[in-house]
This record gives structure tokens, C-alpha cells and sequence, in this order.
């Protein structure tokens, strides 16, 4: 047993962490390419965020270094302020299209 | 009093400036009093720095004043400076007096034209350019006032410029101006190579470090110019239909403020032509060619103006010839009388055409004698004059030089003598024709002719008598006939006091050694008088009792030897097909195709390449994951093999 992996429970290791973070985000970006619904779109939006987020933890309590986590704050600031523009534009466009399937929005067609 | 020279220039300058600011207020005849009086005291100040001069003791009598320092460029140091000679007194004593006179002539003929004040206005400027050409002390400053004469010759021969055919003359007159003053420039940047300094005087030091080759370059460069300038062979065509511009204007060019630049260049140079004998004999032989040419077209024209063009043509071959053989003080004698008597005739050509209403074609005129006694006097003397009659000034001042070509080489004194004989029969052609004979105005029909005041209103039914000009129009004809007349005193007052004594110095042991002897020189000046008189005999027996003699009119005179089609078919056609070539397939092919390849390059990529952007959502994702993803691979695929 390493003081690494001994530090987060007992007899699970980091790799593990990494490894559904890895699964975590891979099912958050399928499902941003294969959904059309806007706000399913956002949901794996943040779950990309959330799996980088968990790698960010994983590496501090191995490296034993607290930036990850300091670093992880920041994301979910950041990622507030994303999802509070996003969502505002997404009920923007609701309100005059009635509609929140992405394919719908294609103006921007060269 | 050689300090205030500049004043000299300044005065019609200030008067440009006047009529610039208050020309059109003055209005008529107040702008051409003011100007008048302006090129008037111009001549005052003129005299007095000559008799200033003339105090000074002979062999340094010069006077250098470097105003401010106008190109100051490291090694090039150029002043604004003047410099007063007995050769450029000369010039700025005649170039101002007869000025002046035409002014005052100005008044009355352009009286009632619609540009009356533009008109002084351009004179005054005319004026002051040549006098900056003829005091500068440096080639600079004279291509300052060379450019300012082509300039203003350009704006006044244009002068009706709603006339189709003034507008082209203006134009011909300046291309041709341009292309001497092109050979004018390179002169001045071989002389600054080789000397590293543009002032005459600095030059004319250091003759002996340019080399031989280098001053015959520099000579025929400038030759190029005085061609232009002086309408020489080949570049002569511009000065015949510059007879566009208003009588007044014509006298101005051709007495006092252009074609004598030319003549003026080529004596003030007279040190490095006299290193290169190559190109004094071009120059010789440039104009005792010019001389006949001109003389013989002169035989054959219509136009009272264009015969007096061509007898100036004729007239400056004789000076550049005297130059080329090495008689500067003959040019000089012979640019000074020539002024005063072609002046004379040209304004008495302008009285004729006034009196007549707008007539210039002498086989409309006839018996004018009866109708205009004052000018059909002054014509005369202006006439005689020209043709050598002595004793007056154009005898004495053909006669020197006719003696140094002799003395030259007696082929150059042959052409000289044939054109003497040319001149006193077309001058006598012209005088028969206008002032003798029958009053053949009488049955004038409206013509199309280029004529002076276009706007003029051509009178139906009986045509009104000629009338004689008023003394504004006169004095100056009376003034000039007496010159020109006396003139020839010039050559023989007393040894101290003769013009040959006056600009010896400037010329010194460049000059000319005249060393026939005394008998021959009875003998030629004898034969001189003797062709002229024969001349003038033929011309009158010829001209009085018939107007129309096509045997002695050929067309290849008529048509000035076909040298405008020459230079028509060699450089205008050509060159407008270069320019219909350029016009057609350089801008439309090459540069437009360019321009146009360009933009539909442009075109056809940004029509693939928009294909990119779906507006999908979903595309654009996909693209940021595969490069994710690409990038991921590559960084993994790193760490494998390393």
C-alpha cells in the first residue's frame, strides 16, 4: 500500500479515479455529439467539466500538491458563469423559436 | 547700386504677385498700366546697375551676390545667387526695355479681351523668369527661369485655350520645351558629377579635371535644351505654331523672353565649348542648317506671323552658328538688334492684323500704306533692318558675322549668304504683300483661319477700312524702329564704347581671333549689302504687282519640309500605337487579368472552403474532439516511442 492511494479510501487506488474520470468525460463528449437537445448538450457539457475536475483531484491527492484542487474552484466558477450565459441564451432562443433542438439553430450555414 | 540686382527680378515679380491679388479688381486698362509700370521700373533698375557696372574697371568687371543658400545637401551647396557680367547686363537691358515696350503695346491690343488681367498677369511672370535665367549664377538658378519661360510660354501661346488649335500649340510648345529641358538636367548632374559644384564659376575653374569627352557631353546635353529652347533642328516645329498665342506674346517670345535663352546658355557656357571643338562645330553646323531650312519655309508661308516665326528660326540659326564659329560678341550683336527690330515687326504684324479686324493671311491684305502710315513706316525700317540693307543694325550685325564664319570655314559663310539672300526676298514678300499692291481686304469672305480674338465679332456685308492703332500701340513701334535703325552703332562707336569692347571680357581669350584682313572684310561687308539689296529688289518685283505665284510657293515649303509628318509618322503614330497596345492588351490583359485572377481565386476557394461551416452544432463539437483526440494520439504516441 502506497501513501497515495491508501490517502483516499483504504484499498481503492488513484489509477481508478483516473480511470472514471477518463469513462466520465468520454460519455459526456458521445453525448454532446450524438444529442440535439440543447439542454442535454449542457448537461454533458458539465460532465466533461466535472470529469476534468475529478482528474484535477486525483493528481493533487497524489502529487500531493493542493493546486489541483485550488485549480478545480476556479473551474466551477468558471463553469457557473458559462452555464448562466448558456442557459440565458438557450431560453432566449426558446422564447422566440419554441424550439431547443440544436439542429434547428444552423444560421450560421456558410 | 550692383547690390539692389535682385531688385531687377523682384519688381515683376511683385507686379505677378499684384495682378494675382488684385488683377481682376484693377480690371482694364488699369492691370496693364500697373504692369507695365512694374516691368518699366524693372528697366529703370536696370540701368542703373549698367551704369553702375560700366564704372567698374574692365577686367573685373563682375559682380557675384549669393542671396541665401537655397540647396544645402552635404556636398551640394547651391546658392540662390545672381551674377552680373557685361553679357548678362546685355541681356537684362534689352530683355527688360523691350519688355516694357511691349507692355505698353499690350494695353491697347488685348484691349476687350475677356482675360485681360490673367493676361498681364502671365507676362509679368514671363518676365521675371527670364531675368532669374539670365542672373543666376549658377546652372540651377538658370533652370529655374528656363523652366519659368516654358512655363509661361506654355500658359500664353494657349491663351485662347477655347481655341482647339491654340490649346494644341500650347501643348506642342511644351512637350518640345520638356524634351530640351530633359537634356538640360542631365547636363547639370554630368557637371556636378565631375566638378561636384553647379556655379558657373567653379565650373569654368575646373575645366581641366572634367576631361575632354565628358565636356563635349555636357555641351551636347545643353545643346539639346538650346535646341528646344531657341528652336533649333530638329526641335524648331513648336516655335511656328506658338503664332497661336496672342501678337503681343509672339513679339515677347521672339524678341526678348525665350528663344534668346537659348543663344544666352550657349554664350554663357562659352569656356567649355571653347574645350570642345566637337561640339562647337555640332553647334555650327546645327545652325547654319537652322538658318536656311527656316529661311527657306519662311519663302512660302500665308500666315503674316507664321513668316515672322520662321525668320526667327532663320534669324537664331545665324547666332547659333556666330557661336559655333566662335563669335560670341557677333551673336550677342546680332541677339540685341534682332530683338529690337523683330520685336518691331512682330507688334507692327500685331498693329496690321488689329487694323484689319482679325486679318493674318497676307494675301488678304495689300496697300496698307495708304491706310496705316505710322506702321507701314516702323515695318519698313523693322523690314529693311532684317534684310541687311545698310546702314541699318541688321547689316552690321549679319555682316559680323558672316565675317568669323568666313573665316571659319567658308562652307558655313555660304549657307550664311544664301539665307541673307532668302531673308531680304521673304521679308520683301511680305512687305509687297501687305503694304503694297492692290487693296485686296476689300473682298474679304468670312474665312475659318486661326485668327487672334476668336470671340470677335465678324462683321457681314462691307468690310470696315483698316484703321491706324492707337499710341499705345504706336510709341512702342516708333521706339523700336529708331533702335533698330541706329542699332548698328552699336558695332562702331568709339572702341570703348562699342558692344564687341563691353562683353569682351566675358568671352577673353575664348574669343574668336579675326584675322582677316582689312580688304577682305570691305569685301564680304561690300557683298552683303549687295545680296540683300538684290534680295529685297526680287522679293518686292515679285510680290507687288501679283499675290499668287505657286511656282514659287512649293508645298514642300508650305509644309515646313513635311517635318511635323516626319516626326508624325517617326514618334506620334508609333507612340499612339503604344499607347492603343498599353491601353488594349497591357491594362486589359495583363494588369486587369491580374487584379480580376486574384479576386476569382479568391472566390472559388471561399466557395469551397465555406462547405466547413455547416452551422451545426453538433459538426463543430465533432471537429473539436477529433482534434482533441488527434492530440491526445500524438502525445501519447510521443511518450511510446521515447
Amino acid at each position: 500500500m502506497t501513501a497515495a492511494t491508501t490517502a483516499i479510501n483504504g484499498n481503492i487506488s488513484g489509477e481508478w479515479y483516473l480511470a472514471l474520470a477518463g469513462v466520465l468525460f468520454a460519455i459526456g463528449a458521445f453525448g454532446l455529439l450524438i444529442r440535439r437537445n440543447v439542454l442535454v448538450m449542457f448537461m454533458c457539457v458539465e460532465l466533461m467539466l466535472n470529469a476534468a475536475n475529478l482528474t484535477f483531484v486525483t493528481f493533487a491527492n497524489m502529487l500531493h500538491d493542493i493546486g489541483g484542487q485550488v485549480l478545480v474552484f476556479f473551474v466551477l466558477v468558471v463553469a457557473a458563469a458559462e452555464v448562466v450565459v448558456g442557459l440565458g441564451i438557450v431560453v432566449a432562443i426558446f422564447r422566440r423559436r419554441a424550439s431547443a433542438t440544436a439542429d434547428d439553430f444552423h444560421l450560421m450555414k456558410g | 547700386m550692383l547690390h539692389v540686382t535682385y531688385l531687377i527680378i523682384l519688381l515683376p515679380l511683385v507686379g505677378f504677385a499684384v495682378q494675382v491679388l488684385f488683377g481682376r479688381r484693377l480690371g482694364d486698362p488699369l492691370a496693364g498700366v500697373v504692369a507695365t509700370l512694374f516691368v518699366a521700373a524693372s528697366f529703370v533698375v536696370s540701368v542703373g546697375v549698367f551704369f553702375n557696372l560700366l564704372s567698374v574697371q574692365g577686367s573685373v568687371r563682375s559682380f557675384n551676390q549669393n542671396l541665401w543658400t537655397w540647396i544645402p545637401v552635404g556636398g551640394l551647396q547651391v546658392h540662390a545667387g545672381l551674377y552680373v557680367d557685361p553679357l548678362s547686363m546685355t541681356m537684362v537691358l534689352f530683355v527688360t526695355g523691350i519688355s516694357a515696350l511691349i507692355h505698353l503695346y499690350s494695353i491697347g491690343y488685348m484691349k476687350g479681351d475677356r482675360d485681360y488681367p490673367k493676361f498681364f498677369l502671365y507676362m509679368n511672370l514671363f518676365v521675371a523668369s527670364m531675368l532669374i535665367l539670365v542672373l543666376g549664377n549658377n546652372l540651377l538658378v538658370t533652370y529655374v527661369g528656363w523652366e519659368g519661360v516654358g512655363t509661361c510660354s506654355y500658359l500664353l501661346v494657349a491663351f485662347w485655350f477655347t481655341r482647339d488649335s491654340a490649346a494644341a500649340a500650347g501643348k506642342k510648345a511644351f512637350i518640345y520645351n520638356r524634351i530640351g529641358d530633359a537634356g538640360f538636367i542631365a547636363a547639370v548632374f554630368l557637371t556636378f558629377d565631375k566638378v561636384g559644384s553647379v556655379d558657373y564659376s567653379t565650373i569654368f575653374a575646373n575645366i581641366g579635371k572634367i576631361g575632354g569627352g565628358n565636356i563635349t557631353a555636357i555641351c551636347l546635353l545643353l545643346l539639346v535644351g538650346v535646341a528646344a529652347k531657341s528652336a533649333q533642328i530638329p526641335l524648331f516645329p513648336w516655335l511656328a505654331d506658338a503664332m497661336e498665342g496672342p501678337t503681343p506674346v509672339s513679339a515677347l517670345i521672339h524678341a526678348a523672353t525665350m528663344v534668346t535663352a537659348g543663344v544666352y546658355l550657349l554664350c554663357r557656357i562659352n569656356p567649355l565649348l571653347h574645350a570642345s571643338p566637337d561640339a562647337a562645330w555640332t553647334v555650327a553646323i546645327i545652325g547654319a542648317v537652322t538658318a536656311f531650312v527656316a529661311a527657306t519655309i519662311a519663302c512660302a508661308q500665308d500666315d503674316i506671323k507664321k513668316v515672322l516665326a520662321y525668320s526667327t528660326i532663320s534669324q537664331l540659326g545665324y547666332m547659333v552658328l556666330a557661336i559655333g564659329s566662335g563669335a560670341y560678341e557677333a551673336a550677342i550683336f546680332l541677339m540685341v538688334a534682332h530683338a529690337f527690330f523683330k520685336g518691331l515687326l512682330f507688334l507692327g504684324a500685331g498693329s496690321v492684323i488689329h487694323g484689319l479686324h482679325d486679318e493674318q493671311d497676307l494675301k488678304r491684305m495689300g496697300n496698307l500704306r495708304v491706310y496705316m502710315p505710322i506702321t507701314f513706316v516702323t515695318f519698313g525700317v523693322g523690314w529693311l533692318a532684317i534684310a541687311g540693307v545698310p546702314p541699318l543694325s541688321g547689316f552690321w550685325a549679319k555682316g559680323d558675322i558672316l565675317e568669323n564664319t568666313w573665316a571659319a570655314h567658308p562652307a558655313l559663310w555660304a549657307v550664311g549668304l544664301a539665307t541673307a539672300v532668302l531673308t531680304a526676298y521673304y521679308m520683301s514678300r511680305l512687305t509687297g504683300l501687305a503694304f503694297f499692291g492692290k487693296d485686296r481686304w476689300k473682298n474679304k469672305v468670312p474665312i475659318d483661319a486661326a485668327t487672334d480674338f476668336p470671340d470677335a465679332h465678324h462683321a457681314e456685308g462691307p468690310v470696315p477700312e483698316p484703321h491706324e492703332s492707337k499710341w499705345v500701340m504706336t510709341v512702342p513701334l516708333v521706339v523700336l524702329a529708331v533702335l533698330a535703325a541706329v542699332g548698328g552703332v552699336m558695332a562702331f562707336a568709339t572702341p570703348h564704347l562699342s558692344l564687341a569692347h563691353w562683353v569682351d571680357p566675358v568671352f577673353g581669350g575664348n574669343l574668336y581671333n579675326d584675322h582677316e584682313s582689312t580688304s577682305t572684310l570691305w569685301k564680304l561687308g561690300t557683298l552683303d549689302g549687295v545680296v540683300a539689296v538684290i534680295g529685297v529688289f526680287i522679293g518686292l518685283r515679285l510680290w507687288i504687282t501679283r499675290a499668287e505665284r505657286p511656282k514659287l510657293e512649293w508645298a514642300f515649303l508650305r509644309h515646313s519640309w513635311y517635318i511635323n509628318e516626319l516626326f508624325d509618322a517617326v514618334i506620334g503614330r508609333p507612340g499612339t500605337r503604344l499607347a492603343e497596345f498599353s491601353s488594349t492588351v497591357i491594362e486589359d490583359k495583363v494588369i486587369d487579368g491580374a487584379v480580376n485572377g486574384t479576386a476569382t481565386l479568391v472566390r472559388r476557394t471561399g466557395g469551397q472552403l465555406k462547405r466547413v461551416q455547416t452551422g451545426y452544432v453538433r459538426n463543430y463539437a465533432l471537429w473539436i474532439v477529433v482534434g482533441v483526440v488527434v492530440l491526445f494520439g500524438f502525445m501519447l504516441s510521443r511518450m511510446w516511442w521515447s
